[in-house]
């Protein structure tokens, strides 16, 4: 063990790999010195832990309904969480549900802000007219309010899980696209770019190969940070039903059901919040402390 | 020595009004551009518009008529130059459901959400603004990371589940607020009657009418939801406040203020305050709009009659003309607050202005 | 008749690489007369003119075997009582008018902010007062430049300004930290000028934190040279090319002289034992 951490603290490395991993190990040690961080780290692993072993973890079918056992109170026996209104596991629902939002997120955050780095390198490295209606276009979808996009988007596509992420993906890409630009223009002028070009690259390898990578860092800390809005956006059209559809174990789906018992079986609604609430402060501690070690420039400390 | 005087002074009047003139044209566009994505969208509709007016039993030549006279025959392009057309003149459709005109629910509306808006606001700054300031003075204190974290909570929470929470506690179990709606049932209908509605706004509208009972009423109902809104915009303020005071306190000029001997408390306030304005109005604004968004899935918690219900309440039925306005005028407000930052941003940074 | 005296001046960051010595042990006392302090940027001259008004904040920290102003302890003495002195007896002009006058607002309420504020002066008496200053430093159109902001001034009416601004109320000492290194040449000597001027008329104690050894020379009585963190000499103006110290020699062959040989100048090499 202590042979690798030697190799990675390595002054000198002798490959780009080594020199790669060693940053990455010296980031890490920085994050680690971050007790918030910490805790939103170990919030976003539970979370893929959870998900990944949910057939493990939970006591109950999240689906199967059990009439003899609904609307118990949380600390029944066998239902930690109490049941809702069909008699299923709170408990259960919770943890399978935690499958969808973690589906969700990945969805979006493999393909918003993919698109917005093309787009956004792109404008940003043609310039003139390509540039002009691109950044028109992305602050025409900037201008939209994220969630009445999504919503107008579902409405019409129907509801469903494919096309809550699609609503959301949509709208998520803008602010990518205008990250990645701001950081192409400031890097399309600079020696080693024109050292590239002159060495017979073409744009298109000079944009994939050396441009974008110098976005990477910025376009990272926004995914971070931007994870808790997704969950929250997914949550909410969860809530007005136009996200997963029952019986599936959404968790603004399942705030929702639980409305009409707030006042008096009021865990039903209130638990599944509990978890978006959990989930996304870990995301955003997590984010927060990744920006604070990865941009120097930021000022939170 | 030659001494020193002053460059001849601008047309302050006549740069402002261009930088304007510039902004609102490019905003201009943005707007053309959000009413072509609402006109896809509503192409896109899998229901036929033709079906949902005439029903199933229509016959050929009925159909034919229908689509002749909604002018679905007409080339794409000529569609949307009507539909810019109607929008413009205010036309945004007729809802499926009501058959009223969209424009007019939507300005029936639209005022409840404005008030709850507004409200909600003026609590985020009233508390988000010093908090923030008095964190950046201690960073890394108690003080400083209960900000941060209460802050960082607020990012966190789903809006309606945090509606729901507050319902529950402070009206279900505490009885310290007044229920859903804007006003007790009782109230509701003396209200239609015996007040002149001037604003639409029913804490403004009572107070100017001097029915303070009414506006006790009124207070009960609107200050858990507007509560339950400042938060969230509270948060996003009282974060950002922290983030540019800190960054001004490390200026210059801020050491020139001390080096006047002025106290750290003027120091602070005036001085550095008067900075982080700037960019702070910004950022009100955006959460102004930011909220405006939130209305829309609080406002069925509250049962409150403002455009964010309207919306979800037209999506239940699938009245897609009524979605569609209720998204255009929502637009309209967003661009309508991004001009107004603009616009307040050149006036209070007088760096802006030349 | 000593109007400050420093002795063994250290100034120490605790920062999360470790304690970083900003000063270390820096002695000097000071007249009504001029002192220059000259070095690179790290040697430490701008924190020991920081000292001086105790405007240093954590993590860093001040020590001092002694540092007394006029009779006044200034190691000892609290925030309320340092506050009295910053403005009517110790004042500080700094480098850069663009960056050390506040952006947003007007330059003749900057002006007048001290009189208001602390004297307390009405509004009227503090504006022809204002308007004095401004003719003291020699700006032509003094009611047009109350009304301006400090972006709409050029460098030197800017740094003029300042000075103006940290003459009003009359102060015993002066702090000058890089007064004209933001300024074109031709408009440091006349800034230079006004300032000399000044502190000549009102008897005022003046100390220049400079890189120009050469300028500091010119303008100053007697010069310090600071070499990180510590005083490596100290002498008369007029005795500077008798400089003792390989540093002050180094420093004073690499200025090039009108009607000096044509060689390449000398690099000045570094000698870790200067540090102590």
């Amino acid at each position: 063990m202590s042979t690798l951490i030697t190799w990675l603290r390595d002054p000198n490395p002798a490959s780009r790999l080594q020199s790669k991993l060693g940053q990455s190990y010296l980031s890490w040690l920085r994050l680690r010195r971050n007790p918030l961080a910490m805790i939103g780290l170990t919030i976003s692993l539970a979370l893929v832990l959870m998900a990944l072993f949910a057939p493990l973890l939970a006591p109950h079918d999240p689906i199967a309904q059990e009439l003899s056992r609904r609307l118990l109170p949380p600390g029944t026996a066998g239902n930690w969480l109490g049941t809702d209104d069909f008699g299923r596991d709170i408990l259960s629902r919770i943890i399978f549900g935690s499958r969808i939002t973690l589906y969700i997120v990945l969805l979006v955050i493999l393909t918003a802000p993919v698109v917005g780095l093309i787009i956004g390198t792109i404008a940003g490295y043609f310039g003139g007219w390509t540039d002009e209606i691109l950044m028109r276009i992305t602050d025409i979808f900037l201008a939209f309010p994220k969630l009445i996009l999504a919503l107008a988007l579902v409405a019409v596509l129907g509801p469903g899980m494919e096309n809550a992420v699609l609503a959301i993906a949509l709208t998520s890409w803008p602010p990518y696209a205008r990250v990645a630009r701001a950081e192409t223009l400031t890097v399309r002028n600079s020696d080693y770019i024109a050292a590239v070009k002159l060495q017979g690259a073409g744009a298109a390898r000079v944009i994939w190969g050396h441009v974008m990578p110098m976005c990477l860092p910025s376009v990272i800390i926004r995914v971070t940070l931007d994870m808790a809005g997704v969950i929250l956006t997914a949550a909410g059209l969860g809530f007005l039903g136009l996200g997963v559809q029952p019986p599936l174990p959404e968790w603004g789906l399942m705030i929702s059901a639980g409305r009409k018992f707030l006042f008096e079986q009021w865990w039903v609604a209130t638990m599944p919040g509990l978890a978006i609430f959990i989930v996304s402060l870990g995301f955003n501690l997590l984010g927060d402390g990744l920006r604070d070690v990865l941009d120097p420039r930021s000022t939170s400390k | 020595m030659e001494p020193a005087s002053l460059p001849a002074e601008p047309s302050r009047l006549a740069r402002l009004l261009r930088q304007l003139g510039a902004t609102a044209f490019s905003l201009f566009i943005t707007f053309i551009g959000l009413l072509a994505v609402t006109f896809v969208i509503s192409r896109v509709v899998p229901i036929d518009p033709v079906t949902s007016i005439l029903g199933n039993r229509a016959s050929q030549a009925q159909i034919d008529d229908a689509r002749e006279a909604l002018g679905l025959n007409d080339p794409t392009y000529m569609q949307f130059g009507i539909y810019l057309r109607d929008t413009l003149r205010g036309d945004l459709g007729t809802s499926i459901r009501t058959r009223e005109p969209v424009l007019k629910e939507v300005g029936q509306r639209f005022p409840a959400t404005l008030e709850l808006a507004t409200l909600a606001t003026l609590l985020g700054v009233l508390i988000g603004l010093p908090a923030g300031v008095i964190a950046a003075t201690r960073p890394g204190s108690l003080y400083d990371q209960a900000v941060r974290l209460i802050g960082l909570m607020g990012y966190s929470m789903p809006v309606f589940w945090l509606g729901l929470i507050g319902l529950l506690l402070f009206y279900g179990t505490l009885g310290w607020v007044g229920g859903p709606g804007r006003l007790d049932a009782v109230y509701q209908m003396s209200y239609d009657f015996e007040v002149t509605q001037y604003t639409g706004m029913i804490m403004l509208d009572t107070a100017l009418n001097g029915r303070w009972d009414m506006f006790a009423n009124a207070f009960s109902h609107i200050i858990l939801p507007a509560g339950i809104l400042a938060y969230i915009s509270m948060a996003y303020i009282s974060r950002m406040t922290r983030s540019f005071m800190m960054n001004e306190l490390g200026q210059e000029y801020i050491t020139t203020a001390r080096v006047k001997g002025m106290p750290e408390r003027r120091v602070v306030w005036v001085h550095a305050l008067k900075n982080v304005m700037v960019p702070l109005i910004t950022v009100i604004a955006l959460s102004y709009a930011y909220l405006l968004e939130g209305a829309v899935l609080t406002e069925t918690i509250f049962a409150w009659p403002g455009l964010g219900s309207y919306i979800t309440d037209a999506l239940q039925v699938a009245d897609m003309p009524a979605v569609l306005g209720g998204t255009v005028v929502v637009g309209v407000a967003y661009i309508g607050l991004n001009m107004l930052s603009d616009l307040l941003y050149r006036l209070v940074d007088p760096r802006a202005r030349t | 008749m000593t109007l400050l005296s420093v002795k063994n001046l250290r100034v120490t960051f605790d920062t999360e690489a470790g304690l970083v010595e900003a000063v270390r042990g820096v002695s000097f006392s000071l007249g009504r007369e001029r002192l220059g302090i000259v070095g690179e940027s790290g040697s430490g001259k701008t924190m020991t003119g920081r000292s001086v008004l105790r405007l240093i904040r954590p993590p860093g920290k001040i020590t001092a075997d002694q540092m007394e102003f006029d009779g006044i302890d200034l190691m000892r003495a609290s925030e309320k009582q340092m506050r009295a002195l910053r403005g009517p007896r110790i004042a500080m002009v700094m480098q850069d008018p663009k960056y050390s006058l506040n952006p947003v607002m007007k330059v003749g309420a900057q002006l007048m902010e001290g009189l208001r504020q602390r004297d307390r002066v009405s509004k009227a008496e503090a504006r022809s007062k204002a308007i004095a200053a401004l003719e003291a430093v020699q700006i032509r159109d003094p009611e047009r430049v109350l009304e301006a902001y400090p972006h709409e001034l050029s460098g030197g009416m800017g740094q003029r300004v300042m000075i103006a601004m940290m003459l009003i109320p009359n102060p015993d000492l002066l702090i000058a930290d890089e007064p004209t290194s933001a300024l074109d040449v031709t408009v440091q000597a006349e800034v230079l000028s006004i300032l000399d001027n000044l502190v000549k008329t009102r008897g005022m104690g003046l100390i220049f934190i400079s890189h120009d050894l050469r300028l500091v020379a010119r303008f100053c009585d007697r010069v310090l040279v600071m070499y990180k963190g510590r005083v490596v000499e100290e002498l008369a103006a007029k005795d500077l090319l008798h400089a003792k110290h390989p540093y002050t020699q180094g420093l004073l062959n690499c200025l090039p002289r009108i009607g000096g040989s044509r060689d390449p100048l000398p690099s000045l090499d570094r000698n870790a034992a200067w540090a102590n």
